[in-house]
């Protein structure tokens, strides 16, 4: 075999190749780079319905992420779904009376939070809550009332 | 109907003290751990032999499985209108299964065989007793050494073989087929979890390391040592590997992403 020097570079290689690979999976193959955000402060949002909302689905405002879904609970009083997310510190100007709305990315898609800004002077902060919500759009629930109101004329 | 029986008798013993003698020896081979990973160089010679050299086998079949399941996906994904996601198909089930399975199998054919044949060899050659005559423990130089190389390369080399994997997958889907280059991989960063999936991949694949050098290690220590011994040996190895390999792969998918 080869010298103890040479031996000692390749394994050396090896060992840097292996954790390379392990990184790259890491970085550019799956979510890790997203879960960098974690300054910024939490926010509630209470939902008649959530629909297919995910916890770590996409908070944006026209368009932009701006922050993901970290919780979603059930109000047992009153039966409605409690949706945190987490909001990146850098937005800290969003108006309090901003509404929360859920919809669907594309007509399959998954479903995200998408924030509408209101005109108040004050600005959301932590553990703030929306007031003005809109629920997910259910599919079935469109289809059933469009079969029902075609049915009545 | 009594020889029978006893033949039946026999071989459950045979392989249960076969079984107890096998977690004798992982025993010994750990409790072995600390001072021989306080010997580096020990480590990085196996690790040489047992990862360097298996790199190859690893990258040309990762390049080739990842090429594959690119051609194959694209076909059944266009039927759907979907190749877009043709990305999260090859990185998961890269990183879930394939990597972590494929490489097993493909260590356990190229670095476990050729553990047994050393050590069942310096054992029909004597070397062994020989070292013992000298007041080493062959446990310890020989065997630990090559036990913590197997562990420490086979998470590296399933990552390797998941890496290059998806570089050929992305070479036939964005390359030949034209997928498009952002949603193959937007798509696929959105949908692969760090913990889910690359996580659970990478414990898949230090067990599977586990098994495969504690088989082929006891299998060569455990041969007769003659040159048939040697050879039985060594063929026992690939195919209980493969079996364990398969086996537990079940069990962990069961555990890890099965809702149980």
């Amino acid at each position: 075999m080869q010298n103890p020097k040479s031996l000692e570079t390749l394994v050396g290689l090896f060992v840097v190749i292996g954790i390379g690979a392990l990184f790259f999976l890491g970085l550019n193959v799956s979510n890790l780079a997203s879960y960098s955000d974690t300054d910024g402060y939490t926010i509630t949002a209470r939902f008649e319905n959530s629909g297919g909302l995910k916890v770590r689905s996409p908070v944006s405002v026209a368009g932009v992420r701006i922050g993901r879904v970290t919780a979603i609970d059930f109000d047992n009083t009153s039966y409605e779904s409690v949706v945190q997310m987490k909001i990146g510190a850098q937005y800290n100007t969003l108006p309090d009376d901003s509404s929360a709305s859920i919809f669907t990315a594309g007509l399959l898609g998954e479903q995200y939070i998408g924030l509408q800004t209101g005109a108040s002077e004050d600005y959301l902060t932590h553990n703030s809550e929306l007031e003005l919500t809109q629920s997910a759009i259910v599919l079935e629930e469109i289809i059933g009332q469009f079969l029902f109101s075609e049915k009545e004329n | 109907m009594i020889t029978f029986l006893s033949t039946i008798g026999h071989s459950v013993i045979a392989t249960l003290t076969k079984t107890g003698r096998g977690a004798l020896f992982l025993k010994q081979t750990l409790s072995y751990t600390f001072s021989v990973l306080c010997q580096p160089r020990l480590i990085s010679k196996q690790l040489f032999s047992v990862g360097v050299l298996t790199i190859l086998i690893i990258t040309i079949s990762g390049l080739f499985v990842g090429m594959v399941l690119g051609l194959q996906g694209y076909y059944i994904l266009s039927d759907f209108g979907a190749e877009e996601t043709l990305g999260v198909m090859i990185a998961a089930s890269l990183v879930r299964e394939l990597g972590p399975v494929v490489s097993a199998l493909l260590f356990a054919g190229r670095a476990g065989s050729s553990l047994t044949a050393e050590i069942g060899l310096m054992k029909a050659t004597e070397q062994l007793s020989g070292m013992e005559m000298m007041a080493v423990d062959p446990i310890q130089r020989i065997v630990c050494p090559r036990f913590l190389a197997g562990c420490l390369s086979m998470p590296l080399l399933a990552a390797i073989f998941s890496m290059v994997g998806i570089l050929g997958g992305q070479l036939v889907g964005v390359s030949l087929l034209g997928v498009d280059e952002g949603a193959f991989w937007s798509q696929m960063q959105s949908s692969i979890d760090f913990y889910d999936d690359i996580l659970n991949g990478v414990i898949k694949s230090v067990v599977f390391g586990f098994v495969v050098t504690w088989i082929s290690l006891f299998e060569g220590y455990d041969a007769i040592p003659t040159s048939e011994g040697v050879s039985r040996a060594t063929t026992r190895t690939v195919v209980y590997s493969s079996f364990a390999i398969l086996g537990m792969d079940f069990i962990l998918t069961a555990l890890m992403f099965g809702d149980i």
